[in-house]
């Protein structure tokens, strides 16, 4: 095991320095320059501005310093931020989209579950319909949709949670709403399908044959087996979320990253976009790796080690 | 079947009332602290807006964004600031300075009261450090052109030419500074109004280093507001009275809350609930739907909208050198059901170039917009004829123009309206619209890649120069090699010639705008930017700007 985590590991650096390094080359693509106003400044002005910030050197060279200092753990400063760290506006931003996620993904994981569990055991009945019908509507509805209605009826009409702004827990539960119903429709949907799939299986005919109830035959025996192929998915699901979505962000006024890091490309902000990216990219490996991991404790005829003892 | 239906609309019914329930409950628990909040509100002077943007630094030297200058607008004062009506008066100055008889040097005398927030007296230093900081390279200002031409020696400090120290600002004492100019400048006063030209502290300044700026505990103020609870990049920041304000019996807000809301829909939903006393400005489907609100305030802000046209791409002349083809297109949309229609945000129609509000006639007071009159208006019949003779001139019976803009909802909406005119109103005429990012935007423009590009441009300093400086031969920000020898002289002589003489000036400039817009019509005037914001009628007092900060604060009362 000890063994496969470090290969593991250094997969996941090089991983992270292949992701690096094409999104510097296609970042130097954007046209502009990170100059917010670069429309007024002078020749010889945005010849100092360049020289200062080192953008007036070869790509080749500007790459191998930012290699340089990212092994060294500098990120850099923004641009759009004159001055601020990367690294402290990724810590200032990511907290809110971290809980956020993470409550989406605790709600949408558990209703989802519910609902698919619900689905199969009633199949063919309304129970049936009906969570399909919910998982539907969670899958087409548009989060920005969603998240317009939920603030103007729950908190303009009716006014029982914050319309917007991010100051308390219970100005998380919109946005958390919004954000939930993906995954509540995601789990639902392969919760079902990998249930009934599991109820067919000769151990859950066994199972009924001892004499357990209907309802100690999916507790005990399938739900575990039939959310294998739901953790595969709800990994990077789960990154999606903690990494914030620009939509509901800015709708909620919710100060996350999401938000942040579609502006930092719209402004060529250079250091934002690549350190930004590179936590993405850190979380998503990370959280694959973790998942691999649980493969083995939740069904142990998964190996991952292969051949090795 | 029916049966099921009904179930599911009990589920759906149930799940709502669930999570709605557990949410109101810990509205309830948390909300002590948040309706302790409401309360004060009611009974103090406690104002609540929201902004459109983050603030980008707070340090005045590198900010170009108006979120910035927003709070410098608050939190600090230069030797002038703008009143009510856009006019600079005195702040930190104690009173008007003497001026030379060459009109070259100016000796300021400073408030002997004003201070920083640390207790610390503003001094003449102080202006003489911020200035010959933020022209120094290492800096990198990107405003430090705002004092080019202007203050002696700044170009060439600028472009690390020349030594910081020959800057031509000196303290002759703590409450006395000299101010030495290239030439005569009409427009000073606005200048010093300027964030750029704000005074820092610079023991300070030098005490923070490269974190200065960065949050609200590295930041000084000298003005009504100190700035409080900014992280640096967040959302929300407040204000708070700043107790050594030396004026601060005239401030009666205790405390400004601002929330940053980037969603139209949501700073209004947060004005509807009373959760806010102010909105930004309006995006221009909710300015339609509360143009008439009581509530709604109209300004017209100081930015000039215009069509501007390429004579010259890939080396070759374009369609648009022919002058009739200019004219035919400047002529042929409606700019009145275009601001009414389209922006309908308070925006208004423009026949010129110079914006209204601007500057005055050192004279008769008259402003330059309405002296200047009408230059070119909507007329399908001119336009028509105008375009035949020019389809003639080039031997042509169809044109395909390559129209540039940005990729925002208004930009693209703008765009399909002056397609749907343009080629209504004129023959042949085909409009390719182009909708690109804003930085890809500025990149074809300077790369003269384009025939026709919707420009904007707001003023730098309160005079039609700002404006009318940008298209003289081979000017920086001219990228579409318009060129008249006569236009670059009036220019010349507006700038230089009659610095010293404000009628033959101002008459100059006059002559300037009707060459570039009525007889070579080398831009097609559109309209004056506007804007409308939703404003509770208990906030009284609030004084909004069309150059520097958008509004300040200083005189707002609560009056509930």
């Amino acid at each position: 095991m000890a063994k496969y985590i470090t290969k593991r590991i250094i997969y996941l650096i090089i991983t992270l320095f292949i992701i690096a390094s094409v999104t510097f080359f296609l970042m130097k693509f954007l046209p502009g320059t990170p100059f917010s106003n670069e429309e007024r400044l002078t020749i010889e002005q945005r010849e100092i501005l360049n020289a200062k910030y080192g953008l007036d050197q070869p790509i080749p060279v500007q790459y191998m310093n930012y290699m340089v200092n990212i092994v060294k753990g500098d990120l850099g400063v923004s641009f759009q931020f004159e001055n601020q760290p990367v690294m402290d506006l990724l810590m200032n931003r990511m907290g809110p989209s971290l809980q956020l996620g993470v409550q989406a993904m605790i709600i949408g994981t558990i209703i989802g579950v519910a609902l698919g569990v619900l689905a199969a055991m009633f199949q063919n009945t309304w129970i049936d319909y009906g969570s399909t019908f919910l998982a539907i509507l969670g899958k087409s509805i548009p989060s920005f949709v969603l998240a317009a209605l939920l603030q103007y009826y729950i908190g303009v009409k009716l006014e029982l949670l914050p319309v917007a702004s991010w100051n308390s827990f219970s100005s998380s539960i919109l946005p958390t709403i919004a954000l939930a119903c993906f995954p509540i429709a995601t789990a639902a949907r392969f919760m079902r399908t990998e249930l009934i799939e599991v109820f067919g299986s000769d151990y859950i005919t066994l199972a009924k044959a001892k004499g357990n109830s209907r309802g100690e035959v999916a507790v005990k025996h399938a739900i575990r087996n039939a959310l294998i192929p739901l953790i595969t998915v709800l990994g990077p699901m789960a990154v999606g979320l903690m990494t914030g979505s620009m939509v509901v962000e800015k709708v909620f006024a919710v100060p996350g990253i999401g938000e942040q890091f579609v502006k930092s490309i719209m402004t060529n902000d250079f250091p934002i976009i690549m350190g930004t990216t590179l936590f993405f990219a850190f979380l998503l490996t990370v959280i694959i790796l973790i998942i691999d991991i649980l493969y083995g404790i939740i069904d142990p005829r998964i190996r991952l080690n292969g051949g090795d003892k | 079947m029916k049966k099921s239906k009904y179930y599911l609309i009990i589920i759906l019914a149930l799940t709502m009332i669930m999570i709605s329930a557990c949410g109101s409950n810990d509205d309830d628990n948390e909300g002590s602290s948040d309706s302790g909040d409401d309360s004060s509100a009611s009974g103090e002077q406690v104002l609540n807006m929201v902004e459109t943007a983050e603030i980008p630094t707070g340090d005045p030297a590198l900010a170009t964004d108006a979120a910035s200058f927003i709070v410098f607008g608050q939190t600090m004062e230069g030797l002038y600031v703008l009143d009510g009506d856009d006019q600079p008066v005195p702040a930190i100055a104690d009173g008007e300075p003497e001026v030379s008889d060459d009109g070259l040097v100016y000796t300021f005398k400073l408030k002997e009261d004003a201070k920083w927030s640390n207790g610390d007296p503003v001094t003449a230093h102080d202006f003489v450090y911020a200035w010959q900081r933020a022209l120094n390279p290492d800096t990198g200002s990107q405003y430090a052109y705002m004092f080019s031409g202007v203050i002696e020696n700044a170009t060439d400090i600028m472009n690390g030419e020349a030594d910081i120290e020959e800057l031509g600002a000196e303290a002759v004492d703590d409450n006395t500074l000299e101010v030495t100019l290239e030439q005569p400048v009409e427009y000073l006063n606005s200048l010093l109004a300027f964030g750029t030209y704000l005074p820092l502290n610079e023991d300070f300044v030098e005490e923070k280093g490269d974190s200065f700026g960065t949050n609200s505990d590295n930041m000084l103020a000298n003005g009504p507001f100190v700035l409080t609870e900014w992280d640096g990049s967040g959302l929300t920041w407040t204000y708070a009275k700043n107790e050594e304000y030396y004026d601060i019996d005239n401030v009666s807000l205790d405390e400004v809350n601002v929330q940053v809301v980037k969603e139209p829909s949501t700073a209004v939903n947060l004005y509807e609930t009373g959760e806010v006393d102010r909105t930004a400005a309006l995006s221009s489907e909710y300015a339609k739907q509360y143009a008439n609100d009581e509530d709604a305030a109209t300004f017209e802000e100081g930015s000039s909208w215009y069509l501007k046209f390429n004579q010259e791409r890939d080396g070759e002349e374009t369609p648009l050198a022919n002058e009739n083809i200019r004219k035919a297109i400047a002529m042929a949309f409606d700019k009145e059901a275009f601001t009414e229609q389209v922006l309908a945000n308070g925006s208004v129609p423009s026949d010129g170039y110079v914006p209204r509000g601007l500057a005055v006639n050192p004279e008769t007071g008259e402003d330059f917009r309405e002296e200047s009159g009408n230059l070119i208006s909507y007329d399908v019949e001119k336009a028509k004829e105008y375009w035949e003779t020019g389809l003639d001139e080039l031997g042509v019976d169809e044109l395909s123009l390559d129209y540039l803009s940005d990729d925002t909802e208004n930009a693209k909406r703008t765009g399909e309206y002056f397609k749907n005119q343009l080629e209504t109103n004129l023959d042949g005429l085909t409009l390719n619209l182009e909708n690109v990012p804003f930085k890809n935007r500025l990149d074809r423009t300077t790369a003269q890649d384009y025939d026709m590009v919707m420009h904007g441009w707001g003023p730098d300093y309160l005079d039609p120069l700002t404006f009318l400086d940008l298209y003289v031969t081979d000017g920086a920000n001219n990228q579409a090699s318009i060129s008249n020898e006569e236009y670059d002289q009036l220019i010349e002589d507006a700038k230089v010639t009659y610095a010293n003489d404000p009628e033959k000036r101002w008459q100059a400039m006059l002559d300037a705008e009707k060459i570039l817009v009525q007889e070579d019509t080398s831009i097609a005037p559109i309209y004056q930017r506007g804007r409308l914001t939703l404003i509770k009628p208990y906030v009284q007092g609030l004084e909004e700007h069309l150059f520097g900060p958008d509004y300040s604060l200083k005189n707002v009362t609560i009056e509930k």
